[in-house]
């Protein structure tokens, strides 16, 4: 229980300055920690041959992301394929298959970090630092400069068609990195050493067991594990140095770590709410934003808490009444692997501290609905970049229901703006129902560990993982085949640029346009009945899409055990 | 120097020029970043938390009397004979190298069929009915390392080690007591069976070598 309040506790009291000081960090107006950070960024810029006084169009700052993000999966692409001929491997891995390596890739340069691997014997030093550190760093910060560009372009008021530009993204992305992204992660990674993550470019220590009966040896894989693992937690990537993440004590060694690990898995998330409502000036929408967040988050942890704490089924009798410890370890227990379950789902982070194949059906069904809606305060901007998508859509809806013609923030939504909304919003049921149909049909393509129900919620949790940008997984199945990854590697892109681009587009076409004044029957957008539409919307559409598919995996095999 | 770009809020000319994104500035960028992000931070946190850690930096190793590796704290180990405390039961074979868990669903006959071979092993052992067995000693952990059994699953165990150890039961449960971990304001008390293990060897060298 101390556990749960100091975690809390955390998030709430440090998202407050961390807020407000990523506003100003981002703050198009000159500030003196202009000049501390400009130590950095100068030469950035200068090697760079950037000019970040200059701003971007919609349309050049979405390129700008597209061209960057080629280059980062083919650079970690080779990388991955080519790390036994390169430096940094003390421990002689082997180069990775093709097929693994683009999976990986591409998992990583969409802030996913779904993993086929396991990272401790397949990867390299230097492809845990080069290739995923880098991306690891890049990638939440791609989804905060977007946020901000579509906060400057959509939310903050202004006249028509006078501003071209949305920001520039090398500015933004810079700015983030450089003054939000690695203090932070510095911070973290020294606390993380201190509780005993390991910080040594050593190779593994071979080591006999102190049993002398016991013929095996056992390996003890080491690397810079805390500087990795620091961003992972912060950057809502969620990629482990171990195979089995966090809940390895190497990687999660005491519950001070625990605490320091789930409260960065929100800290960022949060501090967005607060950082947006400052850049845009819009206090009670972003108000109203996060209690709906709040609620949603609060539900989903009480749900998962809940189902963890009831007895595993397969062991009824078999020893103590007890709650499900399988796959989860002694020194977190439920409650805190509850908690990280929910919160990494619902921010798509994708840790874990606990093995998600092994809960009760009603806590591992909540964790896919987290993924679902994937806007409980979401990953790194583009959460709430997914919570504008739905605000999009419930102000058209709601500008209908009540006889208006739709707009959003007095700007008038059309044909073209509407069409890119519900094309972004059902490419989800449509990716994720479509590669599980079709891999359950294919013999052999799924490579179930688990029978029956739980079979098909495991493909079904892989691709809306993918496609949520998650990362975690219902990890018993055999996902290292070319199906998996080239399948998977189609949901993750779509997944990732699409949700993300298509309300910066909106932004864009937006700002282009007139202004109506606000009159008595304009649709308050921060007010609670717009929130609770909003909401409204999140869960209908959700359950809509994915409801039949539940309905034959966790429930199904809820009802089947009795509970 | 200010190295804002221009309030585009404002309506000069010059906030109307707009950039276009070009493959060299990505690629050099990329170039600048993965220098930074990738080489410069892991190294500089790792060097500096080697040098504030030095313990913890290298995995916090066992070392025997000799200075030989025998285990890290972080990392639970394969325990068969009766002088020693068992940990839980491990997907991985208690290699970190492989580290896993079981991954199987509460639908999966599998987990019962581990489950019950296991309980029933523990309740020969140890000499007691399943249902007195705590349920951490009958569920994997996540890891597949856990380093840690329950205080309850430890004395479980407590009357089997001393009669293996010929030392009366007080002494070894002393001994479970010195290695609880967590007792702090965080965490709930669990005991490092690695930690545990050692201090028992330790603490009687003489019933080990008679053992053997």
């Amino acid at each position: 229980m101390n556990d749960m309040i100091a975690i809390y506790a955390l998030v709430a009291l440090l998202s407050v300055p961390l807020g407000i000081y990523i506003a100003r960090a981002l703050s198009t107006q000159p500030s003196r920690i202009d000049t501390l950070f400009s130590v950095i960024e100068k030469p950035i810029y200068r090697l760079a041959g950037i000019n970040s006084q200059q701003t971007m169009t919609w349309q050049a700052y979405a390129l700008a992301i597209l061209k960057l993000h080629v280059g980062l999966i083919l650079l970690a692409w080779l990388v991955f394929m080519c790390q036994s001929m390169l430096p940094l491997n003390p421990d002689g891995i082997p180069g990775m298959p093709w097929d693994t390596a683009l999976h990986t890739a591409v998992s990583f340069a969409t802030n996913t970090n779904q993993q086929h691997y396991s990272g401790q014997a397949q990867l390299s030093h230097l492809s845990q630092t080069l290739a995923i550190v880098t991306l690891q760093f890049l990638t939440p910060a791609t989804g905060l400069a977007v946020l901000v560009a579509i906060a400057r372009t959509l939310l903050v008021a202004r006249p028509a068609g006078l501003i071209k530009g949305v920001g520039n993204y090398y500015h933004d992305l810079t700015r983030t990195v450089v003054r939000v992204m690695l203090p932070l992660a510095t911070v973290v990674a020294l606390l993380l050493t201190s509780q005993g993550v390991p910080s040594s470019y050593q190779a593994a220590h071979q080591v006999d067991m102190l049993d002398a009966q016991v013929e095996e040896v056992q390996l003890i894989p080491l690397g810079p594990v805390a500087s990795m693992v620091a961003i992972k937690q912060l950057g809502t990537n969620g990629g482990g140095w171990y195979g089995p993440n966090s809940t390895v004590p190497l990687e999660n060694p005491t519950p001070l770590a625990n605490v320091i690990e789930t409260a960065s898995i929100t800290l960022i998330p949060v501090a967005l709410l607060i950082a947006i409502a400052l850049i845009s000036g819009r206090r009670r929408l972003m108000m109203g934003i996060g209690v709906v967040m709040i609620a949603f988050s609060l539900i989903s942890t009480s749900v998962v808490v809940y189902s963890e704490r009831m007895p595993n089924a397969a062991l009824v009798e078999l020893s103590q009444a007890g709650a499900n410890l399988e796959g989860k370890e002694l020194r977190f227990g439920t409650d805190l692997s509850a908690l990280w379950g929910s919160w990494t789902t619902q921010t798509s982070n994708g840790s874990v501290n606990a093995m998600h194949d092994s809960f009760n059906p009603m806590g591992g069904m909540m964790l896919l609905m987290d993924m679902f809606v994937n806007v409980t305060f979401g990953g790194v901007g583009v959460g709430l970049i997914g919570f504008f998508l739905y605000l999009m859509l419930a102000a058209f809806v709601g500008s209908l229901m009540v006889g208006r013609a739709p707009e959003l923030f007095g700007k008038p939504l059309e044909t073209r703006e509407m069409r890119w909304i519900s094309l972004a919003i059902l490419a989800q049921p449509l990716v994720i129902l479509g590669l599980s149909a079709l891999t359950v049909a294919m013999p052999g393509a799924a490579g179930n560990s688990n029978p029956g129900f739980h079979g098909l919620s495991q493909v079904l949790y892989e691709f809306t993982s993918a496609f949520a940008n998650n990362g975690s997984g219902f990890e018993g199945l055999g996902d290292d085949t070319p199906w998996w990854n080239i399948a998977c590697v189609v949901a993750l892109l779509i997944g990732r640029f699409l949700p993300m681009l298509v309300p910066l587009a909106v932004a864009g076409w937006l700002a282009a346009k007139r202004t109506a004044p606000a009159g008595r029957g304009t649709l308050p957008m921060d007010s609670p009945a717009f929130m609770g539409l909003t909401a409204g919307v999140i869960v209908i559409v959700n359950l809509l899409g994915f409801l039949p598919a539940l309905v034959l995996g966790p429930i199904a095999e809820s009802v089947v055990q009795g509970f | 120097m200010n190295m804002d770009m221009k309030s585009h809020v404002a309506s000069s000319d010059e906030a109307q020029q707009t950039v276009k994104a070009s493959w060299q500035h990505a690629l050099r960028f990329m170039g600048v970043m993965a220098v930074l992000l990738g080489l410069v931070y892991p190294l500089v946190t790792t060097t500096v938390g080697g040098w504030l850690f030095p313990e913890q930096a290298q995995g916090s190793l066992v070392r025997d009397g000799g200075g030989r590796i025998v285990g890290s704290y972080l990392v639970s180990q394969t325990f068969v004979s009766d002088k020693y405390f068992i940990g839980r039961p491990s997907a991985a074979g208690n290699d970190a190298g492989g580290v896993s868990g079981s991954n199987l669903a509460p639908s999966n006959k599998a987990l019962r069929e581990r489950a019950q071979a296991d309980a029933e092993a523990i309740a020969e052992r140890e000499g007691v009915s399943v249902d007195q067995i705590p349920v951490d000693l009958i569920t994997a952990s996540g890891s597949g390392v856990d380093p840690h059994i329950s205080p309850a699953a430890a004395e479980l165990q407590a009357s089997r080690v001393a009669q293996a150890r010929e030392i009366d039961e007080a002494s070894v449960i002393e001994m479970i007591d010195k290695a609880l971990e967590n007792t702090g304001w965080l965490g709930s008390p669990v005991v490092n069976v690695l930690r545990l293990n050692v201090s028992l060897d330790e603490r009687f060298p003489a019933s080990t070598t008679a053992m053997e």
